[in-house]
């Protein structure tokens, strides 16, 4: 029980930093129906990103309050990232809007593969590990000399994650930007001819992706303390079995599928064997697109001549 | 869909004002473009251009910084923007104006006719060609890393193109397939002892029957989910072959794998060697010569059987599944069979170029049967022109060889200093063409069709006819 509970808190924190990747596949997904492939390299630059602007605050600048440096760290890994995506966008994605569906597919995989070599070459390619920013932890309970611990870390990222999806939910289902969205995913030619400026909302919906893509990347290198270039590619396919799973298109399927990989990832590694915990996320990410393919919470794909 | 994003891009045309080039609102238009692309640029290499993470002694990581070279990179973007505004745009918007002519030249037809048969001499004689021009030392390399490196991709995209080309089944998993046709080599021949003229066509039916075992689950999926299903198994046939131990010897991989012979004669410098048979000194080139020959049989038997199978019912059955399934299947045609031959016989030529890498590395391990293969061969498909053989060639050449050809520019060290190496920039050059292709021709390098089938007249099928994909 007391293993179950430990589990459990740490497969919904990786659960946690799963959804913010998934909501940027299923967001992207919805508004222009391509899987953007590149979506995991874009979580490992941000992780990059936060890594080098928590050493420029830590080792140059010399900010010691570690609460005020992660906030600080968040919002430019946040703004750079969505500056990466938004061109990404314009550059790779946009010329093929309307070309024939392959094409942006192997785009974005031009552009992931174009991604993880582009940090390997810059920043090169060993592990960067950085001392832990944070330490310390909540014992929850203790019993037969097995404590039950929420470690601060996992708390941040529980409040961080919860805040921001509530703002994001907020921003998509109560202002005219979401709106917009919305209107652009049910149909874009019909959004165009009532005045919606399809260009923007699409590049919206990108840099949004990011910023939460960036969100997670910033608590993953909080919570690990390590990243390298090659970091994007298994988060990334974990993170669209969560969108998968969870019905694509569909926001809080991506958050429930999010937390359905991660717990089923720990709870794996835990009872199982730790060796085949990826073979278990691809096989979840197979099943569901054979026997569930609208996922939990998705619209089925209605087929007409 | 199409005709909704031209109309904006007209639009954006029309906004822009249509400055005659060179004159000085076309000049100020350009600097301002210029300008702000520079500032997004700038923002975009700040972070990992700009900084550089290092581990120094005590295994800490420092920053150093690298302004030159940020302030180099913003320079070039914004002069490279410059100049596409000034002199590249307006002659693509006057070539649009232009219009197509409606015969074509009679020298592009004759091309067409005589292409295929200059190609395949050149590739036969090109073994001779390079040893005359390079040497014997010389040569070997270049029939080793270029000849057999490309025509395994060549064959590779061949298999994948009747899959992905003609059926219009995504996979982004073709990689089991070699990697079971190559575990299949190295662990029958390794075992049993069996040659690999034996185990050649025995790998191919054990990767078909893969082909079939992981089509039947995905039949009812099409498009971008079929493409992840297949990685999926792409990846799962990975991480099985790295964990199960037991059989595979996980990472270590599998070495000493027999070499292939010319009909029991080995390549080696003993007495029953083929150079001692022969009465030649002996060479590792025969040997590589041999695989060169060996290889390009197999890529023209894929080619062969792909040419004549779109003439049987099952490839205009394939090519009916690709434009549209549900026509398809009111037409009576049986789906499930169509698909899973379509599988199985792409999987039989990724099994037998398996069994030829085994046999040619001597050595096989997961890391060669990684997702980014697998990427590479459907990029090779998709940017040579689905269902076109010479594009897809021609796309492997330019992918494959261009990434070979980074191994060997010692010249750039010269301009670069001596710490340059280029051949860390292959795969960031791979995927920057992925795009670039994709951007410029997003139907593939080679987008009409020829017509297998034809009613007096062969006419070719003009890219914007075609569906495929959807499937």
């Amino acid at each position: 029980m007391e293993v179950f509970l430990q589990q459990l808190i740490n497969g919904i924190t990786l659960g946690a930093i799963y959804g913010l990747i998934a909501i940027g596949y299923t967001m992207v997904f919805g508004i222009i129906g391509m899987v953007n492939f590149a979506h995991g390299d874009v979580f490992m630059v941000s992780a990059f990103i936060a890594l080098i602007a928590f050493l420029i605050l830590t080792t140059w600048l010399g900010i010691s309050s570690i609460v005020l440096a992660l906030l600080i760290v968040l919002i430019v890994s946040m703004l750079f990232t969505s500056l990466t995506n938004w061109v990404i966008e314009r550059v790779a994605y946009r010329p093929l809007r309307g070309s024939f569906r392959l094409a942006p597919l192997i785009s974005a995989i031009g552009m992931s593969i174009l991604l993880s070599n582009f940090v390997q070459v810059t920043q090169g390619p060993r592990n960067k590990s950085i001392p832990p920013m944070i330490s310390g932890e909540f014992v929850l309970f203790t019993k037969d000399n097995y404590p039950v611990t929420l470690s601060y870390k996992q708390l941040i990222i529980w409040v961080v994650t919860a805040v921001l999806l509530a703002a994001f939910w907020y921003l998509v289902s109560r202002t005219r930007l979401g709106r917009a969205q919305r209107a652009c995913e049910q149909d874009r030619k019909m959004a165009a001819l009532v005045g919606v400026n399809v260009d923007r909302t699409i590049a919206t919906t990108f840099v949004i992706a990011a910023a939460l893509a960036a969100v997670a990347g910033t608590m993953y290198l909080m919570y690990y303390g390590v990243v390298t270039f090659s970091d994007g590619f298994v988060p990334g396919v974990k993170a669209f079995t969560a969108a998968v799973l969870g019905g694509i298109g569909s926001l809080p399927g991506a958050v429930i599928g999010g937390l359905l990989i991660g717990l089923i990832e720990t709870m794996w590694s835990a009872y199982f064997s730790i060796d085949y915990k990826d073979v278990a996320a691809f096989s979840i990410l197979a099943i569901t697109l054979i026997f569930l393919p609208q996922g939990l919470f998705g619209r089925p794909d209605v087929e007409k001549v | 869909m199409s005709a909704l994003a031209n109309a904006t891009g007209d639009d954006r045309d029309a906004k822009r004002g249509v400055a005659p080039p060179g004159s000085s609102p076309a000049i100020t238009a350009a600097l301002r473009d210029a300008a702000i692309t520079a500032l997004i640029a700038f923002g975009l290499f700040l972070p990992l251009i700009g900084f550089k993470t290092d581990v120094n002694g005590d295994n800490q990581l420092i920053l150093t910084t690298r302004w030159p070279l940020l302030f180099a990179v913003v320079a070039v973007v914004g002069i490279g923007r410059f100049a596409y505004a000034l002199a590249i745009e307006p002659r693509i918007a006057q070539r649009r104006l232009r219009p197509v002519a409606a015969q074509s030249p009679a020298w592009r037809v004759a091309w067409g006719r005589w292409f295929v048969p200059f190609a395949v001499a050149f590739v036969v004689a090109y073994p001779a060609i390079v040893l005359a021009t390079a040497g014997f030392r010389g040569g070997v390399k270049w029939i080793d890393n270029f000849g057999i490196q490309i025509l395994i991709y060549v064959m590779l995209g061949w298999g994948l193109n009747i899959v992905v080309g003609l059926a219009g089944l995504l996979d982004l998993g073709y990689v089991a397939f070699y990697a079971v046709g190559a575990y299949s080599y190295a662990l029958l021949a390794k075992t049993f002892g069996l040659s690999f003229w034996v185990l050649l066509p025995i790998s191919g039916i054990l990767a078909s029957f893969w082909g079939i075992l992981l089509g039947f689950p995905v039949l009812r999926l099409r498009g971008d989910y079929l493409a992840i299903v297949t990685l999926a198994f792409g990846e799962i046939m990975r991480l099985v072959i790295i964990n199960w131990t037991a059989l595979t010897n996980g990472y270590a991989g599998i070495g000493g794998i027999p070499r292939p012979t010319l009909f029991g004669i080995p390549f080696t410098a003993a007495d029953d060697g083929f150079a001692a048979v022969f009465g030649l000194q002996f060479s590792p080139a025969y040997r590589v010569i041999f695989l060169y020959y060996v290889i390009l049989a197999l890529a023209l038997l894929t080619a062969f059987v792909t040419v004549r199978l779109r003439r049987l019912p099952v490839g205009r059955a394939w090519e009916a599944l690709r434009e549209d399934e549900i026509a398809c299947r009111s037409l009576g045609i049986n789906t499930t069979n169509t698909k899973l031959t379509a599988f199985a016989m792409g999987a039989m030529f990724a099994g037998f170029a398996g069994s030829f890498f085994a046999t040619r590395q001597g050595f096989i391990s997961p890391e060669s049967f990684t997702f980014l293969e697998s990427a590479t061969i459907l990029s090779i498909v998709v940017l040579g022109g689905m269902g076109s053989q010479i594009g897809v060639a021609i796309a492997a050449i330019v992918m494959i060889g261009g990434t070979e050809i980074m191994r060997d520019l010692d010249f750039l060290k010269r301009i670069f200093g001596q710490t340059f190496d280029p051949t860390q920039y292959r795969m960031l050059i791979f995927g920057f063409a992925m795009v670039v292709i994709m951007v410029w021709r997003p139907r593939g390098l080679i987008a009409t069709r020829e017509p297998s089938v034809v009613l007096k007249e062969r006419k070719t099928i003009a890219a914007d006819l075609v569906k495929e994909g959807h499937g």
